[in-house]
């Protein structure tokens, strides 16, 4: 068995008073790809934005890579963890938005460069390079020069994809990525995404309502609901034989 | 007070010895308007600590220097100041009014880069985040080219504002343009003719001023309505979102 890339243990997530997650305990092994389902308000988009660091959790640890996200030691105690440490562990993790977030004010080329030159350190030639082969790959070698606002939906998302992936992450995060396209926009997004899945090597987490797409490219699905991981199987056991109620009627809503 | 009263040898007489003036009350104007947009930034950052309490001292105090005029706060300064125990000393009259003056719209120019800075999207916030950018990076090469471009019109049209509060300053003996306006209708019992020179001059700068910061003001927003357009849907409901 390998060691997890990232494993949750017993992660804990209140919102004010109400308790989003309660006890989630979840191994991603290297190079897995993890399908997240469930209705909204179960908490998916808050497990991995809690991985991003974007929320804190309650109580519990997310450990990545070996290192205790949220927590660091000091003399002998762990304690919370300060900004050096997260951008230490963070620097594994990458995320596309629902709503791409790229830079407005930069290049799609430049959206791609500024984090690996200025973050990593990456020789301004050589992040060049990267982020050029980066967009081509996913067809936007045209467009480098161009501006966020002079691109469709699909486009941006694809820039948003390049952009994460130059910074080479071991754990790629996926929020719901094609729910703000218009749908005759989400085919090529979900086709990058394939590519990027065949290549194998990084793990991936996607929250998605994409159950076909779910069901190819994942290895695993869990399907979250009030709070806890309810299911989780390989995508045929749990989109097709699963017995839980729940999961059934949520189901039942995307067959229509 | 007729208008048979008006002479024009006294206006050509006035004349240069008003726009004597100008370089020093252009002067201040600028001196004071860089203060007030350092010291705004100052402003900015206090009101966005996140100790509460210190951050609801400093909201206040900057709302309290807003809610007092500027004549009393330059005359604060200029002669009560020097009389403050231990911390006080005293300040000519320029430097006086560029404190004064500067430390007052300086309040207001706070609002405007704070404004701009709120009105930037969390997702950019989440963004810079996500690409492990340190926080020194993240204002300088994500938050602040954003924030601060949609500012730039308010930022002028306090400049235009300021420079008209400026002859403020001649009560305290900065010799500016009103100031040898009135010097010289003292020495001469002429009001008339230097009083409208001063008129003139402003007029004849803050209103070009004016028409250029309405063309820059009308430039932003057409490139914010192209942002908008191109921008799909979705772009608009996470702003409806922000703003819940």
């Amino acid at each position: 068995m390998t060691e997890p890339i990232v494993q949750y243990q017993d992660v804990h997530k209140s919102f004010g008073d109400t308790e989003v997650l309660t006890g989630i305990n979840l191994d991603i092994e290297p190079a897995e790809k993890v399908a997240v389902i469930g209705p909204s308000g179960s908490g998916k988009t808050t497990i991995i934005r809690m991985l991003m660091t974007l929320e804190e959790p309650t109580s519990g640890d997310i450990i990545v890579d070996g290192k205790n996200l949220w927590h660091m030691e000091k003399n002998g105690e762990l304690v919370p963890a300060n900004e050096k440490h997260l951008r230490q562990v963070r620097g594994n993790i990458g995320m596309v938005f629902q709503h791409f977030n790229l830079f407005p004010h930069m290049t799609i080329l430049d959206n791609c460069m500024s984090a690996p030159i200025h973050v990593q350190k990456v020789d301004k030639q050589e992040a060049k390079q990267r982020s050029i082969e980066m967009l081509e790959k996913v067809g936007l070698g045209d467009k480098l020069d161009s501006y966020p606002n002079q691109l469709s939906g699909g486009q941006k998302q694809r820039v948003a994809m390049a952009r994460a992936l130059v910074m080479r992450p071991k754990v790629m995060l996926f929020d719901e990525v094609t729910s703000a396209l218009d749908p005759e926009l989400v085919g090529e997004v979900l086709e990058v995404i394939r590519d990027i899945a065949n290549e194998g090597e990084m793990a991936m987490v996607l929250v998605t309502h994409e159950m076909e797409f779910a069901r190819d490219i994942a290895d695993r699905v869990l399907f979250l609901d009030n709070g806890v991981i309810a299911e989780e199987g390989p995508p045929a056991e749990v989109l097709e034989n699963s017995t839980n109620d729940r999961l059934q009627s949520f189901l039942h809503r995307f067959r229509t | 007070m007729n208008s048979g009263n008006w002479q024009w040898n006294t206006f050509f007489e006035a004349f240069p010895v008003v726009v004597e003036g100008l370089g020093i009350t252009l002067g201040l104007t600028v001196a004071t308007y860089l203060f007030a947009l350092i010291f705004g930034f100052v402003w900015t950052l206090l009101s966005a600590i996140r100790i509460t309490p210190i951050r609801w001292l400093f909201r206040w105090i900057m709302e309290f220097i807003r809610s007092t005029p500027p004549l009393v706060q330059l005359f604060f300064i200029f002669y009560a100041w020097p009389m403050v125990p231990i911390v006080g000393f005293a300040l000519d009259p320029f430097t006086s009014a560029i404190v004064g003056l500067g430390i007052h719209f300086s309040t207001y120019i706070g609002e405007v880069y704070r404004s701009g800075i709120e009105a930037v999207e969390k997702g950019q916030w989440e963004a810079a985040k996500a690409l492990n950018f340190s926080t020194g990076q993240k204002w300088s090469k994500i938050i602040l080219p954003q924030a601060i471009p949609p500012t730039i019109p308010m930022l002028g049209n306090y400049l235009i504002i300021m420079f008209k509060e400026i002859p403020l300053a001649s009560t305290i003996g900065v010799a500016g343009i009103l100031n040898l306006a009135n010097s010289y209708g003292s020495a001469n019992f002429r009001y008339l003719e230097p009083l409208t020179i001063v008129a003139l001059l402003f007029l004849l700068l803050s209103y070009p001023s004016a028409i250029l910061i309405n063309k820059l003001e009308r430039r932003m927003n057409r490139r914010f309505d192209k942002k908008e357009k191109s921008g799909s849907k979705p772009l608009k409901e996470e702003k409806e979102g922000a703003a819940s």
